[in-house]
């Protein structure tokens, strides 16, 4: 805990404390604090386990148990893109299951993995309530229906030319 | 100016209605026309999404799928001026004439679709917040007693008299009282609750504040999934509205009474759609059921009576106040007053929302209005009601869609989902996921749920596997005495309706459970 820290770090550590403290006093303050957090980091960073604990007067092992208990949050921060691929039962009389072993082929991962060139996050959910437009995913924040293999590859190809332009301009 | 509606609900989204309206925009621009685009909810016609509107004297001109290619030929073809005589091939004529739509008994989604979703005055044009007013002028043993006649159960499955749950909330003695909405809608094969918190917000808000009244709570949560990121901003837009024109806040529609609306978001957990769970999430704690009693009635939210009910019971609320009970319960068969909003999906041709009175059957929804499978292969089974509801053979299409019925069936009506499977499915897959599902969604507080759900996956797998013809019947035997324990044994719905897919499966598709079908 006493280990000097880059500036970064600081920053970060005193940005979670700015969130937490914003949310304190809410009843039940703990899963709005949660999606604020990942809100900004995109996931939820092992130092705003004691951030939180000690703004709520909870245990440490109380918190992480809240996080883990909920698949929305991540404890570790995704690639560049999040891809989610509906299961439920809707998607599958639709497809899903090939939709599933397609994307995983082609990004070279399984779900919950993100893809060698860290564009892709893969990750499964239950429903999206699109049941009448399956197969389903979500792309970041946009829901796709009707997915095939080919809107999958056109929406991955995309991603990956995004990544690609990135870097080209960081280079 | 020509008005022209592009819907904004989810699904329509996500076939490109966003794509649509820009290029609508553009295309006017273009050609100097000038159009005011309305962002409606859904028809629930999502086969023809997205679904375009015109408005003409003569009603709205409905045109879809519209692609955003299709927009240049659309005005070519002068749609906007034309109305129903355009010449254009996805020209379909009047919305309301379509038979779709105009078969159906639109109570609870009598708005969406057809209004602007914030738009308070589009609202009440429509017959919005008579209800409330309604409601303002009775006493709260008088709002309760006209839920209780109405004949409305508890829509999200479980299917309890909700007149019976808000009287156990009224009567009880509290320095706060909470009403709290269960928008985790979880179950496959359901949407209906998103579509009107998207279509209709003010339709749940309404609902919800006639039951602070009712019952004397001042403080309302709607706990919506994360998987709904459209409806919490939807609603959180109209509860602001609302709270500027006093539909809500500190003395409602000048009652005296105080009532507030909070939007939560759930974090991804199914059980969360459990109410006791979805309490303890509220809470900020972990979602892990509540033994009952104490009711949540009694000792809710925070420890204090709650009414705690799912979209479409609060959002029926209000019509019933506004038409009064006699009007509601004169919908429907048996026990099973008023309508259900069915969700016809998955394999299905036309899928989308259909609100009928109860008593309609299977058959009915699935040909009449959903066309048949999407693939053109004949429908095999249906799962009604959610991952815990049973799979539907083609030899009981023909029951009555009725709570009672149902039930005696071994089935549920549950939310009113209907997931459409064509001869393609394998039974013995889906009775797999069913177990799988439950053992991932499991809090885990319950031995016959946690450890249940994953020795039925296992013995599943074994009968697939199982060449011997011996073991294989000693394996269907343990799957059922597993079932009989999660049944019976299980605290919360989780457990103890999980079995029922299984099963439906195991009863009425036996030989997907054979290692020749698996082979």
């Amino acid at each position: 805990m006493n280990a000097p820290q880059s500036p970064q770090a600081q920053a970060r550590v005193q940005r979670i404390w700015e969130i937490a403290q914003a949310h304190r006093q809410m009843p039940g303050a703990l899963l709005p604090m949660l999606h604020a957090l990942q809100d900004e980091f995109r996931y939820v960073p092992d130092e705003a386990v004691a951030v939180i604990a000690a703004t709520l007067n909870l245990s440490r092992a109380e918190v992480h148990g809240v996080i883990s208990f909920y698949q929305h949050f991540r404890r570790h921060a995704p690639g560049r893109h999040v891809v989610q691929i509906c299961r439920a039962e809707a998607c599958q009389s639709m497809g899903a299951a090939a939709l599933e072993a397609h994307a995983k082929h082609v990004l070279g991962c399984d779900y919950h993995e993100t893809s060698a060139d860290n564009a892709v996050t893969l990750e499964p959910v239950y429903c999206l309530g699109n049941c009448a437009c399956g197969p389903s995913m979500v792309v970041d924040d946009e829901v796709v229906g009707r997915v095939d293999a080919a809107t999958f590859d056109a929406y991955v190809a995309a991603l990956r030319a995004e990544l690609q332009a990135n870097a080209r301009e960081a280079s | 100016m020509t008005r022209i509606y592009v819907p904004i609900d989810s699904s329509a989204l996500s076939l490109g209605a966003d794509r649509v309206a820009q290029a609508l925009q553009r295309e006017a621009e273009q050609r100097g026309t000038a159009i005011e685009m309305v962002r409606n909810g859904s028809r629930g016609m999502f086969w023809l999404e997205p679904l375009v509107e015109v408005e003409t004297p003569a009603g709205r001109v409905a045109f879809g799928p519209v692609r955003p290619q299709d927009v240049a030929a659309l005005f070519d073809a002068d749609f906007l001026a034309q109305g129903t005589d355009c010449s254009h091939p996805l020209c379909l004529g009047l919305t309301e004439e379509l038979s779709y739509l105009k078969k159906q008994e639109r109570l609870t989604f009598a708005r969406v679709g057809i209004t602007d979703p914030l738009s308070l005055d589009d609202y009440t044009a429509h017959g919005g917040y008579r209800g409330l007013r309604n409601a303002v002028g009775m006493t709260g043993a008088d709002i309760v007693r006209a839920v209780t006649e109405s004949g409305l159960r508890g829509r999200g499955g479980a299917a309890f008299p909700t007149g019976i749950k808000w009287n156990t909330v009224l009567n009880a003695q509290a320095t706060q009282k909470y009403i709290v909405c269960n928008a985790d809608e979880g179950d496959s094969g359901t949407f209906s609750d998103r579509m009107l918190m998207e279509g209709d917000p003010y339709c749940l808000i309404e609902g919800m504040t006639i039951a602070g009244l009712a019952v004397g709570a001042t403080l309302g949560y709607i706990y919506v999934r994360s998987e709904y990121p459209h409806s919490v901003k939807a609603l959180r837009a109209a509860i602001e509205r609302a709270r500027a024109t006093g539909y809500l806040g500190e003395d409602v529609l000048g009652s005296g009474q105080a009532f507030e609306l909070e939007v939560r978001m759930g974090a991804g957990a199914y059980i969360c759609g459990e109410e006791t769970s979805l309490l303890e999430s509220l809470e900020g704690k972990r979602g892990i059921v509540r033994f009952k009693p104490p009711l949540p009635a009694l000792q809710g939210l925070f420890g204090k009576p709650t009414v705690i009910n799912n979209v479409m019971t609060f959002a029926s609320v209000p019509i019933i106040l506004d038409r009064g009970a006699a009007f509601y319960q004169n919908y429907g068969m048996g026990r099973s007053r008023g309508t259900l909003p069915f969700q016809l999906t998955g394999n299905l041709k036309h899928g989308g929302l259909v609100e009928k009175a109860f008593g309609v059957t299977l058959r009915e929804l699935l040909h009449d209005y959903g066309g048949g499978s999407a693939s053109g292969r004949p429908i095999r089974a249906v799962q009604v009601g959610g991952p815990l509801g049973a799979y539907v053979p083609e030899s009981q299409f023909d029951v009555p869609l009725d709570y009672e019925a149902y039930a005696a069936i071994q089935a549920m009506v549950g939310h009113g989902g209907l997931v459409a499977f064509d001869d393609t499915v394998d039974m013995a897959h889906m009775a797999r996921y069913a177990m799988e599902f439950c053992a991932a969604e499991s809090c885990g507080k319950c031995t016959p749920c946690r450890i249940g759900s994953t020795r039925g996956v296992e013995v599943i797998d074994r009968i697939i596997a199982e060449k011997d013809d011996g073991d294989r019947e000693k394996n269907v035997g343990l799957l059922r005495s597993l079932c009989d324990t999660m049944l019976a044994g299980s605290l919360c719905a989780l457990g103890g309706m999980a079995p029922f897919p299984v099963l439906s499966a195991l009863n009425h598709f036996a030989e997907d459970f054979s290692a020749e079908r698996a082979a």
